[in-house]
């Protein structure tokens, strides 16, 4: 393999990592509001959420390029502290990520979250325990696996985005040149054999981290009727 | 000592009570199904945000007036719920030491202290502590659940049907261990039932609820010698009386029971199979209205060996079936309620003042 694939497989794994550890963080707070809310907007929020599962990738990208670019709100605020405009930098790239993975982490979290007995959280207030408190010892143990389905999901969409990618990272090697783009890139060239291999691999990686999660989040046959919820 | 008055509105449902229960002893919420008592209960926990006013002794956990409302987890108070709620990823152990660990700087320094060693050989936990809870029985997690509660020293225990979820072989496993826990704590308790076993065991103080209001309150004797309230008891009218045993007929396998009442002075004896208990141990005994029958003089050929001198105090319809009556017989201070049918109540010419015979078929011991 080139040096430059190498680099894409490089920029593709901080790329994923990273928007992962973000999508986590994001994340965890707006499922668990999302799982306990009541609010009649619930449906509204719940779908903004999942835009991204049913929009094109180049209408989501577009946007962001727009918003990012010099006249955009985003770019303007970017600008304004100094940071400089995003889009075709491994920065925009993760914006881009984190906003096109978001469904893939936050419906597994809140799902896990939906899954805990409302009782249980109860016993925990009578036993003293503060709200905080009650979402660390009891909310985020239970909500396991969804915390495992959500990082190995978030992690492999993000490798496997192409689309939002192309339209605010461009394709500069070393910096924003990802696998999925180095592929498409081979194949325009004829390189059919530097695509194969790079496309063979990809095809085990999501084979071996599907694989993975099942094993992880195999149910245990002894789990009670209060465990959390399945993904 | 117990207040609380609480309001609340939900749908079609209106819950409008005013509460005073002593500070020692069992109260029982006493009621059918969505009549209000849990939510009365998930209101003094603070689960549930009524409308009102909630005290225990001088510690004021909600006064809408001052805009006072202490949450849920800084109440000095014990939950234990039909499900049990155990927590899942914790081990018995574990689910024990969730409390107690949280509960450490509200501990009572007035010496009646929680010993967790004593609650955990109370309830018969011991061998289960390192247990997964999801292998526990029903009737073991239920007291692990009881457990786990006391662990956080509470000035108060709630506990909401905790034996409803249990088949009879396994409340009859529960029900001593709560009735030793009362006797062994100085704790009160506020219990939520609709079985009229669990109440005559262990309810020392009784609520009658219906449709969100309160219908009578008082001693459970005084309550259940009522006729005119609709308690949801169907055919197992009964009253409760207290007693010692005060004597035994070895060669006969009987006790007798003697029936005090408030003052310690005894009301009347009752004969009943020997339980095996000492002397001189107090015990509660259950008389079911259609264990009692009347006459108007002192039978002498009769199998019936309780036979209680008393006078009709009142009659009633019982609500099971119009041909019969409800009458309760005044003995000393206890009161005893008798079950018979209206064709004998005039054949006898039955009426309040008229002194009877109370003839005792059976009695049943509760402890």
């Amino acid at each position: 393999m080139s040096a430059a694939d190498w680099s894409a497989v490089r920029i593709t794994a901080a790329l994923a990592f990273i928007t992962t550890v973000l999508l986590l963080l994001v994340g965890t707070p707006l499922a668990w509001r999302l799982a306990r809310s009541r609010s009649r907007l619930k449906p509204l929020w719940a779908s903004l959420v999942a835009m991204p599962l049913v929009l094109p990738p180049s209408v989501l990208g577009f946007y962001l390029l727009l918003a990012m670019g010099p006249q955009g709100a985003v770019g303007q605020l970017t600008q304004a502290l100094g940071l400089g405009r995003l889009p075709f930098t491994f920065a925009g790239l993760v914006v881009g990520s984190v906003l096109y993975s978001l469904p893939f982490v936050v419906q597994p979290l809140q799902q896990a979250f939906e899954g805990i007995a409302e009782p249980l959280l109860e016993a925990a207030a009578t036993l003293r325990a503060r709200p905080l408190d009650r979402f660390f010892s009891i909310a985020l143990p239970l909500a396991r696996p969804g915390f495992v389905t959500a990082s190995v999901l978030g992690f492999a969409h993000t490798v496997g985005e192409f689309g939002v990618v192309l339209m605010i990272g461009g394709n500069i090697p070393d910096r924003t040149r990802v696998l999925s783009v180095a592929i498409y890139d081979h194949v325009e060239a004829s390189e059919f054999d530097d695509a194969h291999r790079l496309a063979a691999g990809m095809v085990a990686f999501a084979l071996l981290v599907l694989m993975s999660l099942y094993i992880v989040n195999r149910p245990r046959a002894e789990r009670g009727g209060w465990a959390g919820a399945q993904p | 000592m117990i207040q609380a008055r609480l309001q609340l509105a939900r749908g079609a449902f209106t819950l409008d009570v005013d509460l005073a229960l002593p500070g020692r002893g069992v109260s029982v919420l006493f009621g059918a199904s969505g009549c209000g008592k849990t939510t009365v209960l998930r209101a003094l926990a603070g689960l549930v945000r009524a409308r009102g006013r909630v005290a225990l002794g001088d510690e004021i956990w909600q006064n809408d007036a001052c805009a006072r409302f202490v949450p849920t987890h800084e109440r000095a108070l014990g939950y234990v719920i039909q499900e049990a709620a155990l927590f899942p990823h914790l081990n018995v152990r574990g689910n024990l030491d969730y409390g107690r660990k949280r509960a450490g700087h509200t501990a009572p320094a007035d010496g009646h202290a929680v010993d967790l060693a004593q609650v955990i050989e109370l309830l018969g936990i011991a061998p289960l502590l390192a247990r997964r809870t999801a292998t526990l029985s029903g009737g073991e997690r239920q007291r692990v659940a009881i457990a786990r509660a006391l662990a956080t020293q509470p000035r108060l225990l709630l506990m909401d049907e905790p034996l409803a979820a249990l088949d009879a072989g396994r409340k009859a496993e529960v029900l001593p261990y709560l009735d030793r826990l009362q006797a062994e704590l100085r704790l009160p308790i506020v219990y939520v039932s609709h079985a009229i076993e669990e109440v005559a065991q262990l309810a020392d103080h009784l609520v009658l609820m219906d449709a969100g209001r309160v219908l009578a309150a008082g001693p459970l004797a005084q309550l259940l010698g009522r006729l005119d309230l609709p308690l949801p008891v169907g055919e197992e009218a009964s009253v409760v009386l207290t007693g010692r045993i005060g004597a035994r007929d070895a060669p006969w396998r009987l006790a007798r029971l003697d029936v005090h009442a408030a003052d310690g002075a005894v009301d009347c004896s009752l004969w009943s199979r020997d339980p095996g208990l000492p002397l001189g141990r107090v015990v509660r005994v259950r008389v079911l209205a259609r264990d009692v029958s009347l006459t108007r003089s002192a039978q002498t050929d009769t199998s019936i060996a309780n036979q209680l001198q008393g006078t009709v105090e009142a009659l009633a319809d019982d609500a099971t079936h119009p041909a019969l009556a409800l009458v309760r017989v005044r003995v000393r201070a206890s009161a005893i309620v008798a079950r018979l049918s209206w064709r004998s109540a005039q054949a006898l010419a039955l009426q309040p003042g008229m002194p009877v015979w109370a003839q005792v078929k059976t009695v049943a011991l509760l402890e």
